[in-house]
């Protein structure tokens, strides 16, 4: 689907020294066809060991989060520390149109190598900075994991049972709200240089990234002072009186997402779950007399919704998530199983869409792994998947190679630990 | 200061709720114009079927909701339905550079203003549609909202414990992750258009945005044939890693702990250094083997103090901890966010006094910029009719009058 189509960023080079927190940002300009250069320390970076490897073989070369997160990339090594590094930094500066960094705020400098210093060399450079807490202010130098930045975000606050501690989704994914808005704001600046000529620092700051994931709660705290609580798997503050809507249903094979609703899908869907129940002899007449078209979800009372539930949950009971899936789908209602990895890979829709790309490992002896190929579908821009993960330094001499060194200053470099 | 990086862009939305608006937004603070379109008969959901209404008095205009997903944006009328709602469109789609759709597809066809109908009044539009599984497919056409395609993604079976039910995400989770590569697509579009002066169609599925968060889990599978479970804050190679409780109503840390010095480090904070030769807790595989009664130590101290305390306890000896902040805490206790402008005050017509929810990027040459709150419904008709669109009074007043700005 990707025939005739154009890779927008191809002539534009990214210099890519970042961890987890930022593999994604540089992963997106590499799906839009930009050169994207991951540039480890000697020896690999330790973000290879991070999650589970090929068939559990615990090697920095199979790892599956950088396989998720580092292909349409090319992999070299560089230690910034020496000076030689240094200069080879600042030489590749020069043909660079953006680089990503997640060092902690100062370390740059300290190696002059900072913005500052950079854009001396290069005024056109976009320089994507990503950090915890941001490039200033007072939590600058402090640390911040998934869970710390899960937490601090307030996303955490809303999310776990009302009995339990709070939780973060057991996958990570502060990281991914993290490396998505270093790349909007990356593409902002690069478009704003497109249009002045002027690079300029972008610093992303995590906490507020993944704020971002707490939906419309902060406005429940900014218009009434009200504090948004976990509430397990149930939907809050979608009633004045305080009424909470069950999310989450078990059903005969796992789990279903239904939601009492208003507005006009929320009514059609009611009004079709009534029918759909009816059908099989299991809908109460209390329902059945029910003018949905009257239904005010904002002030609707807890009894009322839990009278509801309580029906609609032994109805799902008796169904399988595909049956609950199809029935959606035929009846038009609202409602979505409950699903995993495994149904999502099987799901018709993406498989029609040409979502999945069967890609051949040269580096695991040919073996074969599926990946999500797009992000999005443009109808004349190309998205998506151009070359798998790199192995430690695997394009030294590519790319050394395309700034003048030759084999043998690679391998001064190498004995010199620089590369 | 420089011009903001959208100045000069022009924006429609025909879009409601979150993850259309909120793009806009996004464009609309860093300098785009944009325009939100609906009607007294259709408002933005966020409008009448979402609290929080000021003061719990719901109004169409005293939506919280409506207010955090379109800040810095004009505000207009146009009753679809109406006969010559469709030759307004056009003048508004060939006034904009972008239009933002997120009907369920197929629904802008049938009022004869999808893509292709309005191409030909504005060739270099980019048109960025974005909708719950793809404009395309077997399920293109099922409507659906992000709290139940949260669950399709795979995102709430990974949130909780297995003995438990999944816990949802809060809220229409996956809608967020679509506005963020929504401003990507944008931008590229936009950068595209710059270069060649070609417009683009932008097909975004939300569904397929939320695969690109769940990537690990999908490598598991195909790879491992192995489902990633749900398992509280759990975390194969740290420990502790989990939320604590702390002094306080319903107050909790968080520490993560991945290398055997930061545990000594937190065993020192704890006042407790006979922990770290304790053979249940010395290296991080005991640590795992005995991660329950090493929660109970950890507790046993944290449950003393106020979260905060902890957090900048620990971080000062460069042991990762946190607090799990409230909303309040965002707005009141977080002099971070504070310092970078998080939140932006702005004064709604109705409402008074609102904060627009800033960006959490921070350019150095193009700060972000609020200048003014969510429109009233209908505020701004008269601005974008008449002066935007150069619509004459006396027309204009006659497409109020026949209910089509309405």
């Amino acid at each position: 689907m990707e025939q005739g189509k154009q890779k927008l960023l191809k002539d534009c080079r990214v210099l890519d020294f970042t961890n987890e927190m930022g593999f994604l940002c540089g992963k997106i300009l590499g799906d839009m066809g930009a050169d994207v250069i991951k540039i480890e320390k000697p020896g690999g970076d330790e973000s290879r060991n991070l999650g589970s490897f090929y068939k559990d073989e615990p090697d920095p070369e199979k790892n599956l989060y950088w396989f998720s997160y580092n292909h349409n990339k090319r992999g070299i090594t560089l230690d910034i520390e020496t000076e030689t590094g240094k200069d080879i930094l600042r030489k590749l500066v020069k043909d660079t149109d953006i680089l990503i960094e997640t060092f902690p705020p100062g370390y740059l400098k300290k190696l002059g190598l900072d913005y500052k210093a950079l854009s001396k060399i290069n005024p056109a450079l976009i320089m994507t900075s990503i950090t915890p807490f941001g490039q200033t202010g007072p939590y600058k130098d402090y640390k911040g994991s998934d869970l710390i930045l899960t937490a601090m975000s307030g996303f955490m606050s809303v999310l776990g049972d009302s009995d339990k501690p709070p939780v973060r989704p057991t996958l990570p994914q502060s990281y991914m709200w993290i490396g998505m808005h270093a790349a909007e704001g990356t593409l902002m600046a690069y478009y704003y240089r497109g249009m002045t000529g002027e690079g300029q620092q972008v610093d992303v700051s995590g906490q507020a990234g993944v704020t971002w994931a707490a939906s419309i709660a902060p406005s429940f705290y900014d218009y009434n002072k009200v504090v948004p609580r976990r509430s397990g798997c149930f939907l809050t503050g979608r009633s004045i009186t305080g009424a909470i809507m069950r999310a989450v249903y078990p059903c005969k094979d796992g789990f279903v997402t239904y939601i009492i609703y208003g507005g006009p899908a929320g009514i059609r869907t009611n009004q079709k779950l009534t029918e759909w129940m009816d059908s099989k002899g299991m809908c109460p007449d209390f329902i059945k007399n029910k003018d949905w078209a009257k239904f005010d979800i904002a002030t609707v009372t807890q009894e009322e919704i839990d009278k509801l539930e309580a029906v609609y949950g032994a109805f799902f009971l008796t169904l399988t998530k595909d049956e609950f899936f199809q029935g959606c789908l035929d009846k038009d209602m609202l409602g979505y199983p409950v699903m995993t990895a495994k149904e999502i890979m099987d799901d018709e829709q993406l498989k029609a869409r040409g979502m999945w790309k069967e890609v051949v490992h040269d580096d695991l002896g040919g073996a074969k792994i599926t990946y999500p190929q797009f992000f999005t579908v443009f109808n004349t821009l190309a998205c998506g998947f151009w070359r798998r993960a790199p192995r430690i330094g695997e394009h030294n001499e590519e790319v050394y190679g395309e700034m003048g060194l030759t084999k043998n200053d690679l391998l001064r470099l190498k004995k010199a630990n620089v590369i | 200061m420089k011009r903001g990086i959208f100045e000069g862009i022009k924006i429609v939305e025909f879009a409601a709720i979150a993850a259309g608006p909120l793009i806009g937004q996004h464009l609309a603070i860093h300098g785009a114009t944009s325009v939100h379109v609906e009607s007294y008969k259709r408002p933005d959901g966020f409008r009448q079927n979402y609290p929080p209404y000021k003061d719990d008095k719901p109004g169409l205009n005293r939506s919280g909701a409506f207010t955090i997903c379109n800040n810095d944006k004009y505000g207009v009328t146009l009753n679809l339905k109406s006969k010559e709602a469709l030759e307004v469109s056009k003048k508004l789609i060939a006034w904009a550079d972008i239009v933002i759709e997120n009907f369920t597809p197929g629904t802008l066809d049938k009022l004869g203003m999808g893509y292709e109908h309005m191409k030909p009044y504005n060739p270099d539009i980019i048109w960025l549609s974005s909708c719950n599984q793809g404009q395309t497919g077997p399920h293109a056409f099922h409507p659906g909202f992000g709290s139940h395609l949260s669950s399709l993604c795979g995102f709430t079976y990974m949130t909780g414990y297995q003995d438990r039910y999944p816990c949802i995400l809060y809220g229409p989770y996956v809608d967020h992750i679509g506005v963020g590569y929504g401003v990507i697509a944008a931008a590229l579009a936009l950068e595209h258009r710059r270069r060649t002066g070609e417009g683009q169609y932008v097909d975004l599925a939300q569904y397929e945005v939320g695969n690109q968060f769940m990537l690990p889990a999908l490598l598991e599978y195909t790879v491992n044939n192995r489902i990633v479970e749900r398992d509280g804050n759990r975390h194969s190679f740290a420990a502790p890693h989990n939320t604590f409780r702390c002094k306080g109503e319903d107050r909790w840390c968080v520490i993560a702990v991945f290398k055997d010095e930061e545990w000594k480090k937190l065993a020192k904070c704890m006042g407790r250094e006979e922990l770290i030769s304790d053979p249940r807790f010395a290296t991080i595989s005991a640590r795992k083997a005995n991660e329950e009664a090493l929660d109970k130590e950890v507790e046993k101290w944290t449950s003393q103090l106020d979260p905060y305390e902890v957090f900048h306890t620990l971080q000062k000896k460069g042991v990762q901890a946190g607090v799990v902040q409230t909303m309040k805490d965002l707005f009141e206790n977080d002099p971070q966010l504070k310092h970078r402008g998080m939140w932006a005050p702005t004064q709604h017509t109705e409402v008074g006094l609102v904060h627009a929810e800033g960006a959490p990027f921070a350019f150095s040459k193009t700060p972000f910029k609020v200048r003014k709150a969510a429109p009233m419904i209908g505020e701004d008709n008269e601005l974008v009719f008449k002066q935007f669109l150069g619509i004459p009074k006396g027309e204009y007043d006659r497409l109020v009058k026949e209910g089509v700005i309405a």
